[in-house]
């Protein structure tokens, strides 16, 4: 075979492999579009953040407002929650990691650690449960604080009977993670803003 | 073969877009304008202006419901910064509701609300405005034709943001025959869309918006600018397009220029 | 055409599914070895195109309706929504309304390529036939997708054209009744043009795979319409075919290109962006220019049925054109009378589109009848007598031949 036609050959490869792989690109590229129209809209990312003003909400009281969707818990706590929680070992809870959007690094589950500090009494977490995402019920399951009949705080997953305790940490299973915390900021003494 | 081509193109093109020579309406005024051509982009600094007249003026009979205040600070648009945006939506009053007791309350605008209409409902535009409502400006420079004739449009667009410089700028004095026919509460104004009668009256004045800038604020300078804001808030992605465009194109013709010495390779020893 | 399968499963797997379900050697027999003249020109890449633009439709399509609410109160305001806040959302719908347009444009070039080299006629009529009905599917799936933005002309386009339907005598309103489903279009007309509208490119994609089987089974017409007489007069669809139409298909998605990217509103008309308005008539009512020459036909006949009579007529003549042209010679290439009448015939559906486009009134009311009634002057008379009449060229001996005496 002489060189002439080898060179033919090779430039014919290098041919079909640019086109090839300018073809190949520009499918790629092509799928971006189609696949970004999924992701959340520019007015979906506008409305997530949302104020809720905490002045209303009575000791021993909790409201649930909607915030990206899923509902938001908001309780206000009562000394006897506070104390519950902070009697609690890091080392009984099921997981041990804060899962608190605003403390940095992997902070222990305590109960400072799950608030913001001089604001114990709020405690602001999704009411997601972290098994399957269903909503726990408030004063309810085995550790909250129990006074005779009732439970106040505590809260327990209809779905698959995962139970939290007064600082949202999951005590009992299926559910792996403790009740995530938004990122949140006080803006006034009794309002903040979520996201 | 080559007839049949060139036939066949100049046929699909005449009779693409072909449009009505409209019997009655004077072309718009065929200004130019910074967004026009492939390459061109809006005048940020014209923007703001013209939102200045959109919110000191129009806004006061007209809707713009489409457009969302966090928009203004979006890439490609008027560039006000994200700080800006708050302040400005807080200049406006939005309904919102129900709260705890099912009451619907007042509350300063924020960045993610839409810009609020001036009037709750069309029926109540239109008893305010002598029976005819303000039309929503979000669109208004898609919705309307500067002018007509299938190339025409094709070279200079169709010209709806000349359209609304032109009425804007358009009012005359009527002739005493144009007066005597002109209806109660009209005005004469040639480039309106339908007919030479008008409900709006001149909504502009020479010196009535200052611009922060400093710029001139004759009337024809402040219909320049409200038209390009709203050649924005009607196509607020005119930019992006533009650019994604320029590469697209770039990219299909190095690809149909490969695929075109393959295929010739290919066919080379064909016959 | 293709004889038994050159396809032999190479591992125990490849044999064994081949047994069993033998479509590696369908594709491979049809989409890479299948038997193609090897005299075709670029007129016949817009098959292929057309098969891009069906599939770029469907997958645009399909992302849009993740956004859009067929409901009247918030359609208008759905695809604003699409234009102005989904992430590529303008990109996507501009190119589902600009497709539209290149679809046809392409359909076009299409059929007249059919017409002009005579590839309608036998062996080939039922393949023209299902493509006729491809045709009138694109009409309906295309009319019916204008309607969903519910702008202005949304609305009465799709009021005037379902009106049509009241001109069948006796039954007429109520079958415009029926298909409203109230008194009028309304928010049960936009849901249900809504599901036919999703629901016909698939159709149409069924019908386009008959087409296509159609075609294998009697084989490519070409320029010179003579038959294929062996292995000589053709080349493997691929890599020859495919290589051409998809370069011609990346031209073609430049034109395409131009327009979504720097003219994507020229093809469409203005009071479309002004939300419906069931109390208030647009000065000019007009349907997007793939349907101006059937609009102007139906505006040349003074009388409401039999307007709507002569316009369905216009496009189910096609299904006739077998039978109507009477010549034994395919290919325009070698009739000298019949190729000025062609092209008299493309400049008139062009004056019936550009008439179709105007006001009803003054001379354009005249040109439209005089245009409309040599459309069918031209399937009915012309054709017919042409063939008896005229004296075509001789033919070349094969394919292969008339490629070498090109060459030379």
């Amino acid at each position: 075979m002489s060189t002439a036609v080898h060179a033919d050959v090779n430039r014919r490869d290098f041919l079909m492999i640019a086109t090839g792989a300018v073809a190949g690109v520009g499918a790629a590229l092509v799928a971006w579009p189609f696949i970004s129209q999924m992701n959340p809209d520019a007015s979906v990312l506008a409305l997530a953040s949302i104020e809720v003003d905490l002045a209303p909400i009575a000791e021993g009281q909790a409201v649930t407002v909607k915030w990206r969707g899923n509902p938001l818990i908001i309780r206000h706590r009562s000394k006897a929650d506070i104390d519950t929680a902070k009697a609690v070992k890091v080392s009984d809870l099921i997981d041990s990691a804060s899962r608190n959007a605003n403390v940095k690094g992997n902070a222990d589950a305590t109960d400072d650690n799950r608030v913001v500090g001089g604001k114990e009494q709020y405690l602001v977490m999704l009411g997601v449960c972290t098994h399957l995402g269903c909503v726990p019920q408030g004063d309810q399951g085995d550790f909250g604080v129990v006074t005779g009949n009732s439970t106040t705080g505590g809260w327990l997953c209809p779905c698959h009977g995962s139970q939290y305790d007064t600082a949202g940490r999951v005590r009992k299973g299926p559910a792996p993670e403790n009740l995530p915390v938004p990122p949140y900021v006080y803006l006034t003494d009794t309002k903040i803003r979520v996201g | 073969m080559k007839k049949f081509t060139m036939l066949l193109i100049a046929g699909l093109v005449s009779f693409t877009g072909a449009s009505f020579a409209a019997e009655n309406a004077t072309p718009a005024k065929p200004i130019s304008f910074s967004f026009e051509g492939p390459f061109g982009t809006f005048d940020k600094a014209q923007l703001q202006r013209g939102y200045k007249v959109y919110k000191e003026v129009c806004s006061n009979c007209h809707s713009m419901r489409l457009v969302a205040f966090r928009n203004l600070a979006d890439h490609g648009g008027p560039g006000f910064t994200e700080e800006q945006v708050k302040a400005l939506a807080a200049t406006f009053t939005v309904k919102d509701g129900p709260d705890a007791e099912g009451n619907m309350f007042d509350r300063p605008g924020l960045a993610s609300d839409r810009f609020p209409s001036p009037f709750p409902n069309e029926q109540a535009a239109a008893a305010a405005n002598g029976g005819a409502a303000p039309p929503d400006l979000s669109l208004i420079t898609k919705a309307r034709e500067g002018w007509h004739g299938t190339f025409n449009q094709l070279w200079s667009n169709i010209g709806g943001p000349q359209y609304v410089y032109s009425l804007l700028t358009g009012y005359e004095e009527p002739s005493e025959e144009i007066k005597k026919e002109t209806p109660e509460g009209k005005h004469y104004n040639p480039y309106f869309v339908s007919g030479h009668f008008i409900s709006m009256p001149p909504p502009l004045a020479d010196g009535q918006v200052t611009f922060d800038d400093g710029a001139p604020n004759k009337v024809d300078d402040m219909a320049r600018d409200v038209s390009a804001f709203l050649a924005w808030t009607a196509e607020p992605k005119m930019e992006e397009r533009k650019q994604l465009g320029f590469m697209v194109l770039i990219f299909l013709s190095v690809f149909a220029g490969l695929m075109y010495f393959v295929k010739k390779k290919i066919w080379r020893d064909a016959h | 055409m293709s004889g038994p399968s050159k396809y032999q499963p190479s591992s125990a797997v490849g044999k064994w599914f081949h047994e069993r379900l033998p479509i590696v050697a369908f594709a491979k027999d049809h989409a890479l070895d299948f038997p193609t003249p090897k005299n075709l020109n670029y007129w016949w890449t817009f098959g292929g195109i057309l098969a891009v633009m069906l599939v770029v439709q469907i997958l645009t399509g399909i992302v849009l309706v993740m956004h859009y609410t067929p409901q009247t109160d918030l359609a208008f305001n759905s695809v604003e929504h699409i234009m102005r806040d989904v992430n590529y959302g303008w990109l996507l719908r501009y190119m589902h309304m600009n497709g539209a347009s290149m679809f046809f444009v392409a359909v076009y070039i299409h059929m007249f390529r059919g017409m002009y080299f005579g590839s309608y006629k036998a062996p080939r009529e039922v393949l023209w036939m299902i493509g006729v009905i491809i045709y009138l599917i694109m009409m309906a799936t295309a009319f019916m997708g204008y309607v969903l933005p519910w702008g202005q002309m949304s609305f009465w386009g799709a009021k005037v054209i379902t009106n049509l339907f009241s001109a069948i005598p006796f039954v007429g309103d109520f079958v415009t009744t029926w298909l409203w489903g109230g008194y009028s279009v309304d928010n049960p007309t936009l849901n249900r043009f809504f599901s036919l509208h999703y629901l016909l490119p698939f159709v149409l994609a069924a019908i386009v795979f008959l087409h296509i089987w159609a075609l294998h089974v009697v084989g490519n017409n070409n320029p010179t319409g003579i038959n294929v007489k062996g292995p000589q007069d053709t080349l493997p669809f691929h890599p020859y075919y495919t290589m051409k139409d998809g370069f011609a298909i990346v031209v073609f998605l430049i034109v395409y290109g131009l327009f979504v990217f720097y003219g994507p509103n020229y093809m469409g008309d203005a009071v479309n962006y002004v939300p419906a308005n069931p109390l208030v008539t647009p000065a000019h009512i007009k349907p997007e220019w793939y349907y101006l020459p059937f609009y102007a036909i139906l505006r040349a006949v003074p009388d409401k049925l039999l307007g709507v009579i002569a316009m369905f007529s216009s496009i189910l003549i096609l299904l006739a054109l077998p039978w109507l042209d009477t010549s034994r010679v395919r290919s325009g290439t070698y009739r000298p009378i019949f190729k000025g009448f062609f092209w008299v015939f493309v400049v008139v559906c062009i004056g019936l589109g550009f008439i179709g486009s105007k006001p009803p009134e003054g001379s354009y009311v005249l040109w439209g009848r005089i245009l409309a009634f040599y459309y069918f002057f031209h399937f009915i008379v012309i054709l017919p007598l042409l063939g008896l009449l005229e004296t075509p060229k001789p033919l070349p001996a094969s394919i292969s031949d008339d490629v070498l005496a090109k060459q030379k």
